[in-house]
């Protein structure tokens, strides 16, 4: 097989949609084009008819019991921005605390801030340095004033997976609603609503290899049955939920994504193992000062975040150009501040400036690994020969006793 | 980031990487940066009796901005006259470079390594002049 550049190895950011999720649509933008909530013609029914079997196909990948648990949303932002707020603004009346991780997405943490501008409060739990949350913390923060816990399936930058299941056992015991944004975990670690007793899940179709712009929120209908406050208000779509013409051929493609992923994943995910373990051990048993972010053992299949000691990440990203990575480093992020997930598992400022995280793919193939192994190496050495750090590190110099000059 | 093709060039043909022995009395060295910040660079120069310098070399913990600046500082100093060389300001390694706003503290960098350098051959002119005379 030859060998196609660039390699995309960031499918933590997004993935490529799998052609057969693409053929699945494409009637659906000019055959099946009807809005699923036309009533009075067949254009409508076969469009409504499309989204109830993608609903189902959505339902059995989470074990939802229920089909019309699924709301479908325009993707993960807007489903965990739906959850946290549609919760807070329907139960504020019981209470007005909400806990959650430090490690969340964007689109949790921000929601969260948000409410505390409107008088909630939320309670942000630290993790271990592997980026586990301890369930014993979350029973331990929720007080009487507790509506919601919300904590990720697994984390984007590092692949820690948490203890849900242990989390859900405490929430249902103490009548506290439970969602997770189940993003990156989905298709790739077990995740079973009502194994795990979670009452919302975010999900979004593009990274499933499914199309962007299409996602959905999981809302526990019995045992108990959860109420949210819609964010969008209009035509009542989505059982009163999320009002919007729905994206048919996006849901189409987001339904039959979740079909492969229920009859694939699990293979799919020791594939990725093999791939990653092997990627692993060709860097570490090449590379000296190679240290990894986060746990080995709770950790997606896909997943390899790694600090090159004494390498700055963003000029690793410049130099293996033509692989698509992403780092933790604060040169690649707009407000030079390097990864607060990073910093919340207690990883040094000068170790997240290093990282690079390495996201494998369901087109991810044995030749890429070895293509990306051998030329992460040769840069790693390349920039070290330039790195002051390394120099100063090799003649023995404990870099932490250096006073420097922070600018 | 898109970088700019001169950037792009001085990060994959870097000009002057190397190491000047510190110790060697002609020899001024830089040390600007902290790794907590991702930036780190180390500018040497060895100047001659005529205060010309004569070599310049460096190395750059930092994104290829910050690689790129240093190596650019290298080659406008050398054979420069250590007072010349002490005018460079960051504004024109930005310019040279087309460096977007988000990097310009890259520059800054650069401007107080080869500052630091030339403070650090001054300060052991000195020394040894001292011991000269006592
Ligand atoms: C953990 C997590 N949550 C939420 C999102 C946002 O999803 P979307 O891009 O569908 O809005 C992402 C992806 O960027 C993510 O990784």
């Amino acid at each position: 097989m030859t060998l196609k550049l660039p390699i995309y190895m960031d499918n933590h950011a997004t993935t490529q949609a799998d052609p057969r999720v693409v053929e699945t649509m494409l009637p659906y933008f000019t055959q099946v084009f009807g809005n699923a909530a036309s009533r009075s013609h067949s254009f409508g029914w076969s469009a409504d008819e499309a989204v109830a079997t993608a609903r189902e196909q959505v339902a059995t990948l989470i074990g939802a019991s229920k089909a019309k648990e699924i709301v479908f949303t325009s993707g993960a932002t807007e489903s965990n921005n739906l959850a946290i707020k549609g919760v807070a603004h329907f139960y504020r009346d019981k209470g007005n605390h909400i806990i959650t991780t430090k490690i969340e997405h964007k689109a949790v943490l921000d929601t969260c801030k948000r409410l505390e501008v409107e008088g909630f409060e939320v309670t942000y739990l630290g993790v271990d340095k592997l980026g586990r949350i301890d369930p014993e913390d979350v029973r331990r923060a929720i007080t009487d004033k507790t509506i919601l816990v919300s904590v990720m399936l697994a984390n984007n930058e590092v692949g820690t997976i948490q203890p849900i299941k242990e989390i859900g056992a405490i929430t249902r015991e103490r009548g506290v609603l439970l969602h997770s944004d189940a993003v990156q975990g989905v298709g790739k670690t077990p995740f079973d609503v009502e194994e795990m007793n979670v009452d919302l899940a975010s999900l979004t179709a593009h990274k499933l290899y499914g199309p962007k712009g299409v996602g959905a929120l999981y809302v526990r209908r019995s045992r108990p049955r959860v109420r949210i406050a819609t964010e969008m208000d209009g035509g009542g779509h989505e059982f009163g939920m999320r009002s919007g013409t729905l994206n048919v051929p996006g849901i189409v493609g987001f339904g039959k994504a979740c079909e492969l992923l229920t009859a694939e994943w699990r293979a799919e995910a020791e594939r990725f193992r093999g791939q990653r373990n092997h990627l692993l051990d060709l860097l570490t048993s090449a590379l000296d000062e190679v240290h990894m972010n986060g746990s080995f053992e709770h950790r997606l299949p896909n997943n390899l975040n790694l600090s090159f000691g004494f390498v700055e990440g963003e000029s690793m990203l410049m130099a293996i150009n033509d692989v698509a990575v992403s780092s933790g480093s604060a040169c690649t992020s707009a407000s030079l501040e390097p990864s607060y997930v990073l910093h919340a598992m207690g990883v040094t400022d000068d170790a997240a400036h290093s990282s690079i995280r390495f996201g494998l793919g369901r087109f991810t193939t044995d030749e890429e690994i070895e293509y990306v192994a051998k030329l992460v190496i040769e840069k790693v050495r390349k920039l070290r020969d330039m790195s002051p750090l390394w120099e100063m590190h090799k003649e023995g110099i404990d870099l932490t006793t250096v006073q420097w000059t922070a600018h | 980031m898109a970088y700019s093709e001169k950037v792009i060039d001085h990060y994959e043909n870097p000009r002057n990487v190397g190491t000047l022995d510190k110790e060697d009395a002609n020899v001024g060295t830089g040390l600007v940066g902290a790794p907590a910040c991702g930036d780190v660079m180390r500018l040497q120069i060895r100047v001659n009796d005529n205060g010309i310098i004569e070599d310049a070399k460096f190395k750059t913990f930092g994104c290829g901005s910050a690689i790129a600046s240093s190596s650019l500082a290298t080659e406008w100093i050398k054979g420069k006259s250590i007072d010349e060389a002490a005018t460079i300001k960051n504004t024109q390694i930005v310019e040279e470079l087309n460096l977007p706003p988000v990097k310009i503290h890259c520059s800054v960098l650069a401007e107080d390594a080869i500052k630091s350098a030339i403070a650090d051959f001054r300060a052991k002119q000195a020394a040894r002049l001292a011991l000269e005379q006592a």
